[in-house]
This record gives structure tokens, C-alpha cells and sequence, in this order.
């Protein structure tokens, strides 16, 4: 409750300002020509220090994706992208390695801070001993443009034996497990973008929580695109052994830019007997502006394997920026009566264009999924949820619920539903349900005349809206969530 | 050697000047047919419109058209049990005026008068330009403003092992009225490929039932092109119980302030049947609504598909669209595909899908044998109560009753 | 003091209101009785500002501020509040969160602080208590999945809770039983005092045995037919409007 007043507070604050986030930070960068061929490759893979059978994996994938095309399935529009038009590596300069906090460069400190990373956590990448902060819940990775420049509570984490770091630091330091699970859940060849990823991706996360353990804190990754002309390619690899839990939150923003940027990661969610894995997302990349110029291109793979039995997987998205949003966090549930979640709240509005969704692949016996998705469109934007349910012939007492809601506001936008549903087994059930409305006159009315103004009536409307799906963040994303929705959709009621 | 599209096309080039109709509008259809091949036929380009269904069997077969009249034309007609009403029937494509019994007016055949319409377009749907490219007969159904045809039965019969394309138009002028029952069925190993353009205008009403009992070793395609005005209505209710491989697809456009479109559907099959009930509703105009209810029964190996557009353009505000597809399946090897779609760029409107599927309820199977009904018939009740439900959407008594049989007989049909 | 002179109104192009005059003084509570489709609702959708309704001549000022300029907000910031004959669902908001947001925007206003969560729930549990309502109340999403009665009584609460100085009650009365009847009544005789006037629109007499108004005015094809004291609803109750509209042509 307290969070929805603060929502409107602060929405007050920011109306007019158009995107909060579009700072720009003077960091030296260290950039690789631009372009893409197997020298780049070979250049990233030795900046990362990386192990042979790496930059083999990655060749590989560069090789397959020379003879993909570009999907065209989804509703996006866009000009053709010319991939050899990007750097596709960036690093801030550094004049020594990378993990030694004190260095970290006081520009960067100074972003964090306008990023709205807690208090807590900017003392500690300033070099605070974290033993010293009380009641420090998360920690974070932050990957600025490519390189992940600081990873807070590694002793603490270590302790517990939770492995939480960069993905090239652990490409270095736990080739084995990297290379056990990396691709597994998404192959190189998967689709466009992830044989993309897979060829460049220059930084990420890696976590591994092991056998039994509950990891003590949110992990959390602020990821950032700051430089002109880059691709940012991260790649995420979550391993949740047996009887293990971890809660993982992502947070996005970009700076403002009149050109457009490409996004396009990879995530790979691992779940074995009786794991537990929540990956939460608030997505604020830059949208572009009211006329559509700029913005990021963000092209997403995230996919979950629930491999062990009851095992669950929860992906959790507030999707307000990205001019495209081309994203389907996915389950694979391959474990008897293990878990796929997906919770999302999509908001396009001005020229922007959303096309996510989810697909559940039921395997296992008695797996279970729940789709919940609440798309939002005004201004001359499109958003579109796609999504499959697979009941597969293994899939004994299976079951799915879908709830797919759209709301329109203003009649130049469109709300567009895609489900997919396909079932091969007698015993497993499908349930899938689909509304679109709009804020009808009467609620704004009724809001109004109890002192609300239009803009706090549509925020709090359009937040009753998806509070199906807020109530699964964090408590601290749910309030970050609330003033975004808000937000992007300044000016959209007349 | 298999007929594929190649000898479809060649059939078109020995026909050529000889075939009724625009020419024209026939070699533009043959020029994409030529682009498109048959949906799944060979190693194109996927089509998403036939994610679901392939045509490859189609491809692979060999159809010949046979110009000898058949016998088993008068046997199966006789098990029809048509309505005692006017009936049009034609035999493997052609018009048979002495089986049929002729409605007192309004009834034109496509082979004297040839009327493409202006709905279907060749080059957006393969089937329709191969129907364009080889149409030769049809009926066409006019009915004049204000007049009330009553009910027209529509009856095609095929044999063998040929391919027949018929065109069909059906107009409803201002405030008309008619209610076609289209019954198709037969024996052998042919193709049936229908096209049926229909106008609705102002404040007219059409009910369309169609009953599709084809041979299970046939294929039966038809493709409906409707458009409905201001104030009018189509009320269409499809049961697909035959043929190895049908596809049904209706594109209803409602360009009238107020117009209103049913496209209901039940189908119910076995063993390695597929039928794929395809629909596309265009709301162009303010506040019309929509409405469909679509049930597949499953059982054997058999594959049901059910995908449900609707669109909503910008100028279409107060759209009321419903659409509710359920889906059970009897057997551990059946599937059914469903892919409702809602595609909407108005603000102002209601519109809302649902999708079930599952086997028949546990609890209902388990009262119904505590009171002593065994397996197999409890599965019956259950079923024929499910699908009854969809064959409430028949308003007159008279039809739902001849479906309702045709059920009855089709579920006598496994048992045997 | 709310004085409404010579106000016309329409729904598109058909009129609705046909020139009301009235005056409701400080403290004082008016009922406005009339057969069906005679504009009572109108009055009270165009006293708080629904923009499907166009006013086409007349003015309205209440403690002397012209409401007709004002957004609907802003109104209900000067303390007027509707009660709704059809209390509108806003699935997904809980009603003590709508309430805090409302009344706090209301208190911004008038340049008053804002109350927390804490402040804000003794407040609103208070009132709860006092109007016999159950607690879950304040939890449950804004009328969603609340019975005709519920709704009514929700409206009540709101109304205890953000204080206004006028309430106008649009047919709070339709449906209810004689208990619901009553919580409505003891909600509006608890504000009554001074500041507070009320103008409460109705079909039948009953409600006016437990809400007595200093005055009764009868709407009819959108005018003010007359007015009179609290016998004028009895002998309504007992002639009916036929009359006195036929008497009025």
C-alpha cells in the first residue's frame, strides 16, 4: 500500500522528464574495431583469458550463425540491422585488474547511484568492508556495457559455497561446471540471436548454488549499455543443485540515444531434484523517443531447464523499456511434477514494440506451469504475447493455466494474443483464457471524483491491472516495477 | 506417379480456353498456385497459416478424375437422409438435376453462369487458387430482398479417386433470408476442394450448417469467403466426422455497423483422421460481434487443429468477440493443436478467448459407473453431452436433429 | 452553500436538465425525489463533473467556488462527494489503498500533511467499527465481488472516511434492506453539523424516516416541479408523482 502512494509520489516527481535514466557516463572505454569475424571472436576469447575449448565453442556457434537468418516470425518491425556496423567488445580502461574495488572508477560509483542501486550496496562497491553494513541482502553484479566490473559479497556467498560471478571469471576458475552446463539448456544453434550471443557474448553471470544450499541473499545484476555502437551480448548461467534455492533479480537501463543498440543475451536456468530457481527482471532499457527514434533492440533468449524432479523455475518480467522487445523466458520442465512459472507485465507505449511471451514444455509426469501475462499498449505502440503450451505424450497429469490479459489505452496502439497449444497426452490439462479491455470511463470517473487526478487514476488502475503479476517481485523490485509502469505511460491519457 | 501440384498445373494448361469464366482471373490463379505449391508439399518456406496441417498427402497422392458415372453416387445418396426440403446435389463435381430437386427460384450453375466473386483471393490461400485454376461447376444461391428461402440443401457426392473443385456463391439481398445445409460425403479415395463465396446484406440472415461425412480415405477442403453488411448476420454451425484429411476455413468479414458472425464447429474423430477447422474474423465496422464455440472430441490417433483469428481494425470500436475452443481427448495418442489468435487495434472493445483440454472429467466417469454404467458407455454419455452442447448453437430442431443422428450413427460406426 | 441557478445539461443532443434552480444552505439536508428518467441522476453526475454530460447554460457554485470550471478531482477536493448509484470495480485495487491515495490527494489540496499507512489505518478501522462493517473491508479490491448491499455500504464508508462537506447520494438507497438502509442514514447523520449539506436523491420515503431532510424538492422532466418540508415525501408517498406533474403541465 505505502508502495503504491510512493508510486504516485514519485511519478509526480519525474512527469515530464521523460526518460530518468538517459544519463550518459564519461568512462574511458577500451573498444574493439567494429565488425564481426572470426578474429573479433578470437580477440574477445583472448581478452577474457579464456581456456581453448571456449573460443572452439564459441567459433562454433559463429559458424552456425552465418547460415541462420534473422527470424521474422514476430510482430516487430525494424530496418535491417547490420551486424558488422558494432563493436562487439567495450571495456571501461582499467589500469589494473579489474576485481580490486578501490579502483573502481568514481564515474562509475557516481552511476550506480543514479541507477537506484541501494545505499548499502554503492558503500560496498566503494570499498566498504561488507562485513561492516548491516542487514545487506543483495548482492549485485554489475555489468557495465560488457565487462562485469564488481561483484560484492563474494566472501560471504563463499562461505556458503555459493559461487556468484562474472561469467569470463568463472570460464577461468570453474571451467568444468561452465563447461558441463553452458548451451546445454540453450545450444549454440538454437535460434539467431542466441548463435549470436553464443559466438560474442562478452560478460554475465555465472551462479551455482550448491547441493541443499538456500543462498542467504537476492543475487542481483545491474546491466547497463553505455557506449555508442555496441552490441551488449551477456550471458547468464544459473546451476541450482538438488534441494537448493536462489533468488535472482535483473535490472536494465541505457542511456539516452538517437541510434538504436542491440541487446541480445542468453540466460540458462538449471534446476535439479527439489531446486528452486525465481529470476526476476525489471526492463527499463532506453525506449526510444516519442517519435520512435532510438532505443534498444533487445532480442532475448531465456530459457529454464526444471531437469530434476520438483524442481521449479519462476521467471518474473516487468517489461517497460527496449524500442523491441523480442523475449521468451521459457521452461523446459523435465522432472516429474516439477514447477514453470512465468509472471509478466509488458507496457508499450509512444512507437514502441513488445512481442514476448513464454513457452512451457511439459515432460515430465505431473509437471505443472502457470502463464500469467499482462500486456498494456498506448500511444502507437504494439504488444503482442506469444506463447506455446506443449503437452508432450510423457506428460501424464500435467497441467497449465494461462491467463492472457490485454489493455489498450488510447486508439492508435494495438494488444495482440498468440497462444499456442498443443497437447498429446488424454490426462494432462489445458486451461487458457484471454481478455482485452480498456481503463473504462466510469473507473477513471469514479477515481476522479474521489479526488484522484487522471494520471494517478490511470496509474493506480493500470497497477490493479497487474498486480497478479507484482506481487511475485521482490519487494524492493515491486516498488522500482510500480513507478516504471507509471511512468511509461506519462502522457498517454489525453 | 503422385499428381502433386506440377499435375494439377498441367491439367490446367490442357484445359485452358476450354474452362468457363474469367481467364485471366484463372491463369493468375495458376500463376500462384505455381508460386505456392501445396501447403506442406514440399521443403518451402513454412506457411504459419498451415503450421498445423500438412498437404503432403495431398501432394503424394494420385487423383484421377473419372468421366464414367458412378453407381455408388445414388447408394450413398440414399443414405443421407436428407431433410424434406429443395437439394441441390452434384455427383464428383458435376450438377446432377435428376437427383435433385431444384429450389422454385434463384439458382443459377456455375458452369452456365461463372461467378469467381470478389471476396477470395487466389494468391493469399493455395487451395483457392487451385480451386480458381480448375473450377469447372457449382451452384449459385440468390435470394432476392426481403424473401425467405427456407432451407436449401447443398449436397456433394464424390467417388473414386479424382479431384473436384467446386465454386459456390450464395447472396442474400437487403433483409433476405435463407438457411443452407451443406452435406458432403462419399466413397473412394478423392479430393474435394470447395470455394464458397457469401454475401450477407443489410439486416439479411443466413444459417449455414455443414455436415462433412466424407469417405476416411478422402480429403475435403473448403475454403468460405464471407461478408457481412450492415445489421446482417451469418449463423454457420461446421461437424467434421469424415475424411482422412479436411480442412475447413472460413474468413468472415463483418463490414456493416452491427453485423454479427457465428462460426461454430464440432469435430469428432478417430483412428489417423485430421481435420483442421481454420477461421479468420475480420470486425471492420463498429460494433459487431462475434461469436464461436468449437469443440474437438479425440479419440485413436487422430489430430484435431482449431485456429481462431479474430481482428479488430481501428475503426471497429464496441467489438464484441467471444471465442471458446474445448478439446478432449479419448486416446493416449491423439493431439489436438489449438492456436486462438487476437489481433486488435481498437480501444473500445470486449473480446476474450478460452481454451480447455483434457480428458473427460474422473469424477463424472466414476459417478456414472458407481451407478452401474459400464466403461464404454459412460464414456458415451459424457461425450455426446459434451458435444451436445455445441450442437445447441443449431437453433432449428429440425437440423440439430439430423446431426444429432449423424453423431449417433458415427459413434455406432466405432463400435462396430 | 451549494446554489444551482438556472442549470440545462444534455446527453449528446437530447436535454435532460431543463433549468434547475436550488439552494442548499450550510447544514441543512435536501432530498430530491422524482419519477424515473426525471434527471435526478443527471444532477448529481453534472454536480461532479461526468464528462459524458454537457451543461449548456447555468451555473453551480458551492461555498461560492464555480464547480462547472473545475476537473472532477479538483471538485471533490472542495469536499463534494457522490455517492454512485452503480459503484464502479477497479479489479486489482484494494480499497484502503484507494481510500489513503484519495484522501491524501485530497489533503494535498488543502495544504494539509499526509497521513502514513499507520495513521491511515487507525483512521479507516475506526470508522469501519463505528459503521458495523467487517474489517476485510478495507482489504478487498474496490467493489470487486461485492454484493449490491456491500457495495452501497462501501460507498458509506468512503464517504465517513473522506469527510466531505457535501455529499449527494444517488439512489444510495435503491435495494437495500432495512439494516443497510439504517448504516446509510447513521453514515449521513454522523457528518451532519454546520459545515456539512447533503443532498439526497431518491425514490421512495422510506429513507427520509431515518435521514429527516430540512427540505424536499421534486425533479421532474428535468426541473424542479416543488419544493417543500419533509411531508412533501409523505404525501408523495401517498398521491404519487402523476398528480402533481399533471397539476405542474
Amino acid at each position: 500500500m505505502a508502495a503504491v502512494t510512493e508510486t504516485l509520489d514519485t511519478v509526480q516527481s519525474v512527469t515530464q522528464s521523460g526518460y530518468k535514466w538517459g544519463f550518459e557516463t564519461t568512462i574511458e572505454m577500451d573498444f574493439a574495431p567494429k565488425g564481426l569475424n572470426e578474429d573479433i571472436i578470437r580477440l574477445i576469447s583472448a581478452r577474457k583469458e579464456e581456456p581453448e575449448w571456449m573460443l572452439e565453442w564459441r567459433l562454433k556457434a559463429y559458424a552456425a550463425w552465418l547460415k541462420m537468418e534473422e527470424p521474422q516470425w514476430a510482430r516487430v518491425d525494424h530496418p535491417p540491422i547490420d551486424y558488422q556496423d558494432l563493436h562487439y567488445y567495450a571495456a571501461p580502461k582499467k589500469k589494473a585488474g579489474p576485481k580490486n574495488l578501490d579502483e573502481v572508477d568514481p564515474e562509475l560509483l557516481k552511476m550506480y547511484e543514479k541507477l537506484g542501486i541501494p545505499l548499502k550496496e554503492r558503500a560496498i562497491l566503494a570499498g566498504v568492508d561488507p562485513d561492516t553494513v548491516e542487514n545487506t541482502q543483495v548482492a549485485v553484479d554489475a555489468v557495465f556495457d560488457s565487462v562485469s566490473v564488481a561483484t560484492t559479497f563474494q566472501a560471504t556467498l563463499r562461505k556458503s559455497g555459493v559461487i556468484f560471478c562474472p561469467i569470463s571469471e568463472a570460464i577461468r576458475e570453474h571451467p568444468d561446471l561452465v563447461k558441463q552446463y553452458i548451451g546445454s539448456v540453450v545450444p549454440v544453434a538454437d535460434n539467431f540471436f542466441a548463435a549470436l550471443n553464443s559466438a560474442v557474448f562478452t560478460d554475465g553471470s555465472f551462479v551455482f548454488i550448491p547441493k541443499g544450499v538456500r543462498c542467504p541473499m537476492e543475487l542481483s545484476t545491474y546491466f547497463r549499455i553505455n557506449a555508442r555502437n555496441t552490441g551488449q551480448f551477456e550471458r547468464t548461467l544459473i546451476i541450482a543443485e538438488a534441494g537448493s534455492q536462489v533468488s535472482y533479480l535483473e535490472g536494465c537501463t541505457a542511456p539516452q540515444r538517437d541510434e538504436n543498440q542491440l541487446h541480445a543475451a542468453v540466460v540458462e536456468l538449471v534446476a535439479m531434484d527439489d531446486a528452486r530457481i525465481k529470476y526476476s527482471t525489471v526492463q527499463n532499457w532506453y525506449p526510444g523517443d516519442s517519435n520512435g527514434k532510438g532505443g534498444i533492440y533487445n532480442f532475448v533468449t531465456k530459457r529454464g531447464a526444471c531437469r530434476g524432479d520438483r524442481s521449479k523455475i519462476s521467471w518474473t518480467q516487468v517489461e517497460t523499456g527496449s524500442a523491441i522487445t523480442w523475449k521468451y523466458p521459457s521452461c523446459v520442465l523435465l522432472g516429474e511434477d516439477s514447477v514453470g512459472e512465468f509472471y509478466s507485465v509488458a507496457v508499450t507505449n509512444n512507437h514502441q514494440q513488445a512481442d514476448t511471451g513464454t513457452k512451457m514444455i511439459h515432460v515430465g509426469k505431473g509437471s505443472r506451469s502457470t502463464i500469467i501475462s499482462k500486456g498494456i499498449s498506448a500511444g502507437h505502440s504494439n504488444n503482442t504475447y506469444r506463447g506455446l503450451v506443449r503437452m508432450l505424450p510423457s506428460a501424464t497429469n500435467a497441467r497449465n493455466f494461462t491467463q492472457c490479459d490485454s489493455l489498450l489505452i488510447g486508439d492508435q496502439c494495438g494488444a495482440h494474443t498468440v497462444p499456442y497449444i498443443e497437447s498429446r497426452n488424454p490426462t494432462a490439462k489445458v486451461e487458457h483464457e484471454a481478455t482485452t479491455s480498456k481503463i473504462a470511463d466510469d473507473q477513471l470517473f469514479y477515481c476522479r471524483q474521489r479526488g484522484l487526478s487522471k494520471e494517478d487514476a490511470v496509474g493506480l488502475i493500470v497497477n490493479g491491472f497487474c498486480k497478479d503479476v507484482l506481487k511475485e517481485l521482490p519487494m524492493e523490485f515491486a516498488v522500482e516495477a510500480q513507478k516504471l509502469l507509471a511512468v511509461s505511460l506519462e502522457g498517454s491519457v489525453g | 506417379m503422385s499428381t502433386g501440384a506440377t499435375g494439377f498445373l498441367q491439367r490446367y494448361e490442357g484445359l485452358a480456353g476450354r474452362l468457363p469464366g474469367d481467364s485471366a482471373l484463372r491463369s493468375a490463379a495458376a500463376a500462384a498456385f505455381k508460386a505456392s505449391g501445396l501447403p506442406g508439399g514440399t521443403q518451402q518456406r513454412r506457411i504459419e497459416a498451415w503450421k498445423y496441417t500438412s498437404l503432403r498427402s495431398v501432394a503424394e497422392a494420385k487423383f484421377q478424375p473419372d468421366t464414367a458415372p458412378r453407381h455408388e453416387v445414388e447408394t450413398v445418396l440414399a443414405g443421407l437422409m436428407l431433410l424434406d426440403a429443395p437439394r441441390i446435389v452434384f455427383a464428383d463435381g458435376v450438377l446432377r438435376s435428376d437427383l435433385s430437386v431444384m429450389p422454385p427460384t434463384g439458382f443459377a450453375r456455375f458452369a452456365d453462369q461463372p461467378d469467381f466473386g470478389t471476396l477470395s483471393w487466389p494468391d493469399r490461400e493455395p487451395m483457392v487458387a487451385l480451386n480458381t485454376m480448375l473450377a469447372q461447376d457449382g451452384a449459385a444461391l440468390h435470394v432476392p430482398a426481403g424473401f425467405d428461402a427456407g432451407i436449401v440443401q447443398l449436397v456433394s457426392i464424390a467417388t473414386g479417386e479424382g479431384d473436384f473443385h467446386p465454386r459456390h456463391s450464395i447472396r442474400l439481398a437487403k433483409g433476405a433470408m435463407m438457411t443452407v445445409v451443406e452435406i458432403s460425403a462419399g466413397q473412394g479415395r478423392y479430393l474435394l476442394n470447395t470455394v464458397t463465396e457469401i454475401h450477407v446484406a443489410e439486416g439479411a440472415h443466413l444459417t449455414h450448417i455443414r455436415l462433412q461425412d466424407e469417405a476416411v480415405t478422402a480429403f475435403h477442403i473448403s475454403t468460405t469467403y464471407a461478408g457481412i453488411e450492415t445489421g446482417g448476420t451469418y449463423d454457420s454451425f461446421t461437424l467434421n466426422l469424415g475424411a482422412r484429411l479436411s480442412r475447413t476455413e472460413v474468413h468472415a468479414q463483418l463490414s456493416g455497423a452491427g453485423a454479427i458472425v457465428h462460426l461454430n464447429a464440432a469435430q469428432i474423430l478417430t483412428g489417423s483422421q485430421h481435420a483442421d477447422f481454420t477461421t479468420v474474423v475480420g470486425h471492420a465496422a463498429p460494433g459487431c460481434s462475434s461469436r464461436q464455440t468449437v469443440k474437438n472430441v479425440l479419440n485413436g490417433r487422430s489430430r484435431g487443429v482449431f485456429q481462431g483469428k479474430i481482428e479488430v481494425a481501428r475503426i471497429a470500436q464496441k467489438t464484441d468477440g467471444y471465442q471458446m475452443n474445448q478439446a478432449l481427448l479419448l486416446s493416449p495418442d491423439a493431439e489436438i493443436d489449438c492456436k486462438p489468435e487476437l489481433e486488435i487495434f481498437a480501444d473500445d472493445v470486449k473480446c476474450s478467448h478460452g481454451a480447455t483440454v483434457g480428458e473427460l472429467d474422473p469424477d463424472q466417469m466414476f459417478y456414472l459407473r458407481s451407478r452401474g454404467i459400464p466403461d464404454a458407455e459412460a464414456r458415451s454419455i459424457l461425450v455426446r453431452a459434451f458435444l451436445a452442447e455445441a450442437l445447441g448453437a443449431v437453433a432449428d430442431e429440425t437440423i440439430r436433429n439430423r446431426l444429432e443422428t449423424a453423431v449417433g450413427q458415427w459413434w455406432e460406426r466405432q463400435k462396430a | 452553500m451549494l446554489e444551482i441557478k438556472g442549470l440545462t445539461a444534455s446527453i449528446g443532443d437530447k436535454p435532460i436538465l431543463k433549468g434547475v434552480d436550488l439552494t442548499v444552505p450550510p447544514g441543512e439536508v435536501h432530498a430530491i425525489m422524482g419519477p424515473n428518467g426525471a434527471g435526478k441522476s443527471t444532477l448529481g453526475y453534472v454536480l461532479s463533473g461526468r464528462e459524458d454530460y454537457t451543461v449548456t447554460s447555468g451555473t453551480v457554485t458551492f461555498n461560492g467556488i464555480d464547480l462547472l470550471a473545475l476537473e472532477p478531482e479538483q471538485r471533490a477536493a472542495t469536499g463534494a462527494f457522490l455517492a454512485f448509484q452503480a459503484p464502479v470495480e477497479l479489479p486489482g485495487v484494494n480499497n484502503a489503498n484507494f481510500l489513503r491515495t484519495a484522501l491524501n490527494a485530497i489533503r494535498r489540496a488543502h495544504g494539509e500533511s499526509e497521513l502514513d499507512a499507520v495513521q491511515f489505518l487507525k483512521l479507516a478501522r475506526a470508522e469501519t467499527k463505528r459503521l458495523h462493517m467487517p474489517d476485510d473491508m478495507l482489504k478487498r479490491n474496490v467493489n470487486v465481488g461485492f454484493s449490491g448491499g456491500e457495495k452501497k455500504r462501501n460507498e458509506v464508508l468512503q464517504m465517513a472516511i473522506l469527510r466531505p462537506k457535501l455529499a449527494i447520494l444517488d439512489e444510495t438507497d435503491s435495494g437495500l434492506d432495512i439494516d443497510a438502509l439504517k448504516i446509510v442514514a447513521d453514515g449521513v447523520n454522523a457528518l451532519r453539523g454546520p459545515e456539512f449539506s447533503a443532498l439526497v436523491i431518491t425514490h421512495h420515503q422510506r429513507l427520509l424516516d431515518y435521514l429527516v431532510p430540512h427540505r424536499v424538492h421534486v425533479l421532474a422532466n428535468g426541473r424542479i416541479l416543488r419544493s417543500g418540508g419533509p411531508e412533501l415525501a409523505k404525501e408523495l408517498e401517498k398521491n404519487g408523482y402523476a398528480g402533481m406533474i399533471a397539476e405542474a403541465a
